[in-house]
């Protein structure tokens, strides 16, 4: 069990939240324009990541408000709590294990410059900083 | 209907006779938290029909102090209750509070609470929403009320951390319901109407060990 400092309310048991998924995924500035399976990209690809993830929580029993959330996916240590629409924050001494698409986008709640981000969610893209023990 | 035949005490205001025809969402359970309760251990019994308003209104704005007017001031963080007299608001979020008033209250009871709150608004954004029949109030009293909703409440209730007059969004029995602290020995537990039986048979099965003598 999590205890996830939620910013309004305190500290409060995780089965109190629910998970929104990766944090910072802007929303296509021209869908329209976007292949399929760029928009396929947009709608279902995550990254997978083994370390320090950016994610979004709201408090569903509690003050019903979101927020984001950075989180250690392998320890669950909950790093840093702030605010939806904040820049993710520069988390100095991290593991190079995040290459995913938790880019440094302004807001994941309003519209993105330009087509996502999809890079990370490509398997080329993971050579370099796979974590240990990543399938090749 | 032999039971409305045969009721003691025959409606006569207009109110009796509005309140003898509903049924109050832990209705079915009047009879057991009568035989449940412990006097001067733990007792349980339900308040129907308590008037209940959400309000959503941003702090700070001109329509939040218009209502903060009406019901003798709006909480300002979690945990916080205002109000006046037997007025009530409750924390539920940054800009949305519950108002808990007595059931004459009602505008179907000839009240005006909820008529000035939603003049208090005006055409300002935000909400004023009548949820009397959205929730039911469970009150919770006696020494051992704590340890009971100790056994469903991932919350500090000891009383060091949870003071009186300090109401909390929670979960309670794993569903949501919201744990207002009215004095030192006695609490209100407000479950949606659907949870209602749920949550009243959950408080009654967590007091009956208190009915037994303690296993030394």
């Amino acid at each position: 069990m999590l205890l996830i400092p939620c910013p309004n309310c305190g500290p409060r048991d995780e089965t109190e939240f629910h998970y929104g998924g990766q944090a910072h995924v802007p929303y296509p500035e021209n869908p329209n324009e976007l292949s399929d399976t760029e928009w396929s990209r947009y709608l279902f690809y995550r990254s997978n990541t083994k370390g320090t993830f950016a994610e979004r929580w709201v408090h569903s029993t509690g003050c019903r408000q979101w927020f984001n959330m950075l989180r250690d996916t392998v320890s669950y240590d909950i790093q840093a709590i702030y605010p939806m629409g904040a820049p993710r924050p520069d988390r100095a001494g991290t593991t190079g294990a995040e290459s995913g698409t938790a880019s440094l986008a302004a807001d994941s709640t309003t519209t993105g410059t330009a087509a996502p981000d999809i890079s990370g969610t490509s398997i080329s893209s993971a050579t370099t900083a796979a974590p240990e023990g990543a399938t090749k | 209907m032999a039971e409305t035949a045969a009721s003691p005490t025959p409606a006569k205001t207009p109110v009796d006779k509005d309140l003898a025809v509903r049924t109050s969402p832990a209705e079915v359970l009047r009879d057991a938290f009568a035989a449940g309760s412990l006097a001067g251990t733990v007792e349980i019994s339900e308040l129907p029909f308590l008037t209940m308003v959400g309000i959503r209104a941003a702090a700070g704005s001109d329509a939040a102090q218009r209502i903060a007017a009406v019901t003798g001031g709006l909480p300002a963080g979690s945990g916080a209750v205002a109000g006046s007299g037997d007025t009530s608001v409750l924390w539920l979020g940054p800009a949305e509070f519950l108002v808990v008033a007595p059931t004459e209250a009602h505008e179907s009871l000839g009240g005006g609470l909820i008529q000035a709150l939603r003049d208090a608004l005006g055409g300002d954004s935000g909400q004023v929403v009548d949820l009397s029949a959205n929730r039911t109030t469970f009150e919770l009293t006696g020494p051992q009320a704590r340890s009971v909703l100790e056994k469903g409440c991932s919350l500090d209730l000891h009383p060091r951390v949870f003071k009186p007059g300090t109401a909390y969004s929670t979960e309670i029995g794993n569903i949501p319901a919201l744990l207002w602290k009215t004095g030192e020995e006695s609490f209100r537990v407000f479950p949606r109407a659907s949870f209602a039986e749920f949550l009243g048979r959950w408080l009654l099965d967590g007091m009956r060990e208190y009915a037994s003598p303690e296993v030394p």
